[in-house]
């Protein structure tokens, strides 16, 4: 069965007097366990794609079926809780809350879901020992370097143990080293079995994924998926 | 979210940022202290003049001459002309009266006191031996006036003890001859200080017998009778008895006002009463300022955490959660900024009272209680409104401030 399964999807906003499709009739179903990479340039619906996966937005029209349940439906209290317990996010600008420490900042989802004091430090600890954060514990965000920080993010975002991993350019604050790193890191968590799905435009981060989704005008061009062959853009990085 | 991690988020969302926490708590600490020193000045000038109205003596009934109204006090009475003028005779036939103990006939005027080149103004009071121990005045040497025929005009005197520290210093006062007016009197007695007593400082009074003083001031006239009720629960049948002799001397004609101790301090007791809570009104408009104030604060905070919010839902926070969160701090602040303001207002009302020793500025306790919960009350309401629009936040919106 399908992780996510979406079918026919509108997004539109309205600009003024016009109305910008952002999605438009859109399908897609990405399995369990995936590593998908959305490419495409500016303004081609990939935000709004993310974010509608996210339940962080509604589709104006069509299906989305998540873990076989249709979230389309549900409360925007509802939606919290599937966000809660199933969906983790990675932004990139990192959005740590500034005044709270990195452990403080990793347990925060725990805090908000009630979960008990003792059982979130045993899991922040474990996350802090994961991410190799030990020594940084107490340090808050702006006492971080850039690489921490996402660190940090990448960790508050597993620490609810979602099946779904969303991170929107997650290198695009960071230098090239330190982006590697997270990669390694994001895709070593794939690898334990969460399905992954990377927004970017950066090619050479594309090319890494095992399935990648071109957008363009709120359409999906190609999905290397259906096509396995062809290449998913013709312009190589270069 | 526990409750506890509510209270620990809003706590260090408040105190990260200090300036405006700082100065939203400063608001409903002022508030809340207006509140409190206001009510204890008025309330303490409420006890003050109670104060000074019991102790003019106890179970005192006063006739005074001159009819207005039906009863009660009135503050005219005290400047109003006289119709027929109450007599000695008036005051000696009082003492018939079977609910009345004790009554004391009082003339008063002004004039001119002399002794060894020294002279002075002073108030002039001329009474009965009872007087003083109806007014609860103590002698500190010699004694009270003579008892006896209310009609003799012995030349004596019972000076106030300022009068005798001016005239005399540190020299014995019993036994001297003093020059009132144009008469010379011989000092018997000296009254023990008290500094108070109805505008009619009594360290600057100087004690003659009644006949004595109408002589001085050439008239035949009383000021005031003072009656003594034999108890509490006579008080009313003294009043009544006491209309009724006056009216039967007069003529029939009921031209005199009497009015008891208990209805001029009920009067006054209801009129600073009120007074009071004028004050705390007055000081609530502050608590409901600084209401607004917090207001603002949070308006201002939600805008400058809109990333923050938008983060909160992300990460799975219900609107409940938001709602909660931001009302917390808002109680938070009002609550924080309501005890420091009342620890202020209790140490303005302590200084007060060190400053003025005879004023009693305490804050009474129903306007504590009632100033630290408008400013709860005022804190969460006006927290309501910043929290509801910061729940109402569209997340994809919210993250995209940062």
């Amino acid at each position: 069965m399908s992780l996510i399964e979406l079918a026919n999807i509108e997004r539109s906003f309205r600009l003024g007097d016009s109305v910008v499709h952002a999605l438009a009739s859109l399908d897609l179903s990405i399995k369990a366990g995936e590593y998908v990479a959305v490419m495409g340039p500016s303004g081609s619906g990939k935000s709004t794609l993310l974010n509608l996966l996210g339940l962080l937005d509604r589709p104006n029209a069509g299906r989305y079926r998540l873990e076989g349940h249709d979230v389309t439906t549900l409360s925007s209290d509802q939606l919290a809780q599937v966000r809660s317990e199933r969906i983790g996010f990675v932004f990139q600008s990192f959005h740590l809350v500034p005044r709270l420490t990195a452990a403080e900042n990793i347990a925060l989802p725990m805090t908000l879901a009630g979960i008990a004091p003792k059982e979130r430090q045993a899991r922040v600890a474990q996350a802090l020992k994961d991410f190799g954060l030990d020594q940084r514990a107490d340090h808050r965000p702006d006492q971080l370097s850039g690489g921490q920080r996402q660190r940090v993010a990448i960790a508050r975002a597993t620490i609810m143990r979602p099946a779904l991993l969303l991170a929107d350019e997650p290198t695009g604050n960071l230098d090239r080293h330190t982006g590697e790193e997270v990669i390694n890191l994001l895709e070593g968590l794939n690898a334990q079995g969460v399905t992954l799905v990377i927004v970017t435009h950066d090619q050479a981060l594309g090319a890494r994924a095992r399935r990648r989704l071109l957008m363009e005008d709120g359409r999906l061009q190609h999905d290397s998926a259906a096509a396995p062959d062809s290449p998913p853009i013709s312009h190589a990085p270069g | 979210m526990r409750l506890a991690d509510t209270l620990r988020f809003a706590r260090d969302a408040a105190l990260g940022y200090p300036l405006r926490t700082t100065l939203s708590v400063l608001a409903m600490s002022i508030g809340v202290a207006a509140v409190v020193v206001l009510t204890a000045l008025g309330d303490g000038a409420r006890r003050y003049v109670v104060g000074q109205f019991s102790s003019i003596g106890t179970n005192l009934v006063i006739v005074l001459p001159g009819r207005t109204g039906t009863g009660g006090f009135n503050p005219a009475n005290v400047v109003t002309t006289t119709p027929r003028d109450l007599t000695i005779a008036d005051a000696a036939a009082l003492r018939r009266a079977s609910a009345i103990r004790r009554v004391a006939p009082l003339a008063v005027g002004t004039s001119e006191i002399s002794y060894g080149g020294r002279l002075r103004e002073i108030m002039v009071a001329g009474s009965t031996a009872e007087f003083l121990p109806m007014r609860n005045f103590e002698l500190v040497q010699g004694r009270g006036l003579p008892d006896g025929d209310w009609n003799s005009a012995g030349a004596v005197a019972v000076i106030g003890a300022v009068v005798r520290d001016e005239l005399f210093g540190t020299e014995p006062a019993v036994g001297k001859l003093i020059r009132v007016g144009d008469r010379r009197l011989r000092v018997i007695g000296v009254l023990k200080p008290s500094g108070q007593g109805l505008g009619m400082n009594t360290d600057e009074l100087v004690i003659v017998p009644v006949a004595l003083a109408q002589a001085m001031f050439n008239t035949n006239t009383l000021f005031r009778i003072l009656i003594e009720a034999r108890s509490r629960e006579a008080i009313p049948l003294a009043r009544q008895q006491a209309t009724e002799i006056i009216r039967q001397r007069h003529h029939g004609e009921e031209d005199v006002t009497v009015i008891t101790q208990d209805a001029i301090l009920a009067t006054f007791d209801k009129l600073l009463g009120t007074l009071t809570l004028g004050v705390a009104g007055i000081a609530a408009i502050s608590l409901a300022v600084a209401g607004i104030l917090v207001m603002n604060v949070m308006l201002v905070a939600v805008t400058q955490r809109t990333g923050e919010i938008g983060l909160l839902k992300a990460l799975g926070a219900p609107a409940r959660t938001i709602r909660l969160v931001f009302l917390t701090e808002a109680a938070m602040l009002s609550s924080f900024g309501a005890v420091v303001g009342y620890l202020l207002g209790q140490l303005g009302a302590l200084a007060l009272r060190l400053a003025f020793p005879v004023f009693p500025a305490y804050p009474p306790d129903w306007a504590v209680i009632a100033g630290l919960s408008t400013a709860l009350g005022t804190g969460l309401l006006f927290g309501v409104m910043p929290a509801r629009r910061a729940a109402r936040l569209d997340p994809v919106q919210a993250l995209m401030k940062h």
